[in-house]
């Protein structure tokens, strides 16, 4: 029957299998993402190779690969600034309807609804865009020529079909909106109820204790989210390249006719009908983007980490 | 300034479920007043009744008057907002706020009030409220930090100070002791010994030794059996009610043959 030896209890001769086989499993799964991250990137760098030591004149646009790429990047980063702007304040807005102001019945319809945005394809959110809020920008880009026509967003001509960075970048919030409104939405649920009764017990009223307690609480996951929702932002390609009415170069006027377009779209469009050295172009641009989207991980992960000594996790 | 506060017929519901039946009470100003009984015979439903904290919890609601200088807190038209103001809490485990220094933690109820202050006043209020829950000397070289790097016993010394920073009438603890060590503990009865001066002091304990050190008034809460809801069932001097209840079942919690 049982061989117990006399060994006291709690000491194992035998290994623990299960311990082991998980823990080579998270291992091997970790070394797998490095190893395809590693990969992705010799291969971007590998096929743009090409591209980076041809002369200027061989590149599309004839001036080289660092004028074809940058006002795309430029492009690129404009337009998820933009959807960034926008959809911060509002996911933090709706995640705090949601949790702190809603009846229980609204926030979880409401809830429901914000997810079901995530499920909706890009392809139709471009078709909306460029249906729908494209018509509907045109007096709102007229206004904003006219009264607020000193930035350089907002140029003396705007679009008249409203195929703008503008449209772009609202069209991108709302895309971004629902995977931002959830993290928010868990960590403003998680917060403290003592340090929310903390605030109220001191005589604070419900948006005091809000910014007091909740939104401190919160602040690194908001960025996260932020982060989370820059990187499909940067990435997208079709609503980008449904909506965009693009001219070469950069152009810092987001209502008007001429806009830069991004690495994503470019590629998207360039593509199919792209050989030779147009395509490792298109591939060192992909490199860029890869770049980009590495670097606003890491400044992300660096604005978090600063002020973790206050961040509540001691 | 210390205020009475006068409880009429006070009834604390959670929903459906009464949890504490018909309280009256006079509390009075410039002393500790103790309230002690068995786990969930709603001790702390009481004490946040006290500053409307109660209500915060949804579905939650109190019928009665609870009057502080012959204004009932909750008349209608009353905003609960104000009356946290004037009736400060301190709860079971120390709560500063992890995101703010030990400088702003002080000051965070005084900011609320929203009028500005000039820095040099703001700097003079976290001294005298730091010096006010003896905790002063203890962190006066760090003001910087983060209030949560403090020890338990610290950081409840200085949830006290943020509590009298905003200068309330009275000041309610919930077992603020329960979870600090001896050494802490003797030190935040000393604190409410010498705040008693000023403030209306209600403190829920479960500690019969701590009652009789501190308090001049103690209130016995129990529960007539399970399933019913709470009641204060003796209230008066504190010397009184650990020599000579007037009641057998004060008598046996006090003593330790129950609860
Ligand atoms: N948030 C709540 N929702 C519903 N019922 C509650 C809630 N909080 C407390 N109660 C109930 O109210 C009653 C009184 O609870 P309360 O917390 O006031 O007791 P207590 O005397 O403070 O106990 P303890 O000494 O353990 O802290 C209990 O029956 C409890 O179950
Ligand atoms: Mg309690």
């Amino acid at each position: 029957m049982s061989t117990t030896s006399a060994k006291p209890r709690g000491v194992h001769d035998a290994p623990r299998y299960g311990d082991r086989i998980f823990a080579g499993a998270a291992t091997g799964a970790g070394v797998i993402i490095l190893l395809v991250l590693a990969g992705v990137a010799g291969f971007l760098l590998w096929q743009a190779l090409p591209a980076l030591t041809a002369s200027p004149e061989d590149v599309r646009g004839g001036k080289g690969l660092f004028e074809y790429i940058y006002p795309l990047a430029f492009g690129t980063i404009l337009t998820s600034v933009i959807a960034l702007v926008i959809a911060t304040p509002l996911s933090v807005g709706i995640a705090l309807f949601i949790t702190h102001y809603a009846p229980r019945r609204i926030a979880l319809a409401l809830g429901y609804v914000v997810d079901l945005l995530a499920a909706v394809p890009s392809i139709i959110y471009g078709l909306w865009g460029v249906y729908v809020v494209a018509p509907a920008s045109v007096p709102v880009a007229t206004w904003l020529s006219n009264w607020l026509g000193f930035l350089p967003f907002f140029g003396p001509s705007p679009s008249a079909s409203g195929r703008t960075t503008l449209v772009v970048g609202v069209v991108l919030a709302i895309m971004i909106l629902p995977v931002m409104t959830a993290v928010n939405r868990e960590v403003f649920l998680q917060t403290p109820r003592l340090h929310e009764e903390a605030s109220l017990a001191l005589g604070a009223t419900r948006w005091e204790m809000i910014r007091q307690a909740v939104l401190p609480f919160g602040r690194s996951a908001v960025i996260s989210g932020a982060m989370l929702g820059l990187g499909r932002a940067l990435g997208e390609t079709m609503a980008v390249a449904i909506i965009l009415s693009t001219a070469v170069g950069v152009h810092w006027d987001i209502i008007g006719t001429a806009n830069s377009s991004t690495i994503a779209a470019d590629i998207a469009l360039q593509f199919p009908e792209s050989s030779g050295l147009d395509v490792n172009t298109l591939i060192a641009a992909g490199l860029v983007l890869f770049f980009i989207t590495l670097l606003v991980n890491m400044a992300a992960r660096w604005v978090v980490s600063r002020r973790s000594e206050f961040s509540g996790a001691n | 300034m210390a205020k009475r506060i006068d409880v009429k017929d006070l009834d604390m519901y959670y929903g459906d479920f009464l949890a504490v039946k018909g309280v009256t009470m006079t509390i009075e100003p410039r002393a500790v007043t103790a309230l002690i009984g068995p786990s969930g015979c709603g001790k702390s439903t009481f004490l946040r009744s006290l500053n409307r904290m109660h209500e915060v919890i949804p579905g939650a609601y109190v019928k009665g008057e609870v009057l502080v200088d012959d204004q009932n807190l909750y008349a209608p038209g009353v905003d609960p907002v104000g009356v946290r103001r004037r009736v400060g809490m301190v709860f079971q485990r120390p709560n500063p706020f992890p995101t703010m220094s030990i400088y702003d933690n002080v000051v965070a109820g005084v900011k609320l009030n929203s009028k500005r202050m000039k820095k040099s006043d703001m700097d003079d209020l976290v001294e005298a409220s730091l010096k006010g829950a003896n905790l002063w000397s203890e962190v006066k070289d760090r003001l910087a930090k983060p209030g949560s790097g403090l020890s338990g016993g610290q950081q409840q010394r200085l949830c006290i100070a943020r509590t009298i920073a905003v200068k309330p009438d009275v000041v309610l603890m919930d077992e603020p002791c329960s979870a600090l060590d001896p050494i802490s503990t003797l030190a935040i009865e000393d604190l409410i010994n010498d705040l008693k001066s000023e403030y209306t002091i209600v403190i829920v304990t479960h500690n019969m030794q701590q009652a009789a050190r501190v308090s001049d008034m103690t209130g016995f809460f129990n529960l007539e059996a399970t399933g019913q809801p709470g009641r204060l069932v003796e209230y008066d001097d504190t010397q009184k009610i650990f020599s000579n209840p007037g009641q057998k079942a004060t008598e046996d919690y006090i003593s330790g043959r129950f609860g």
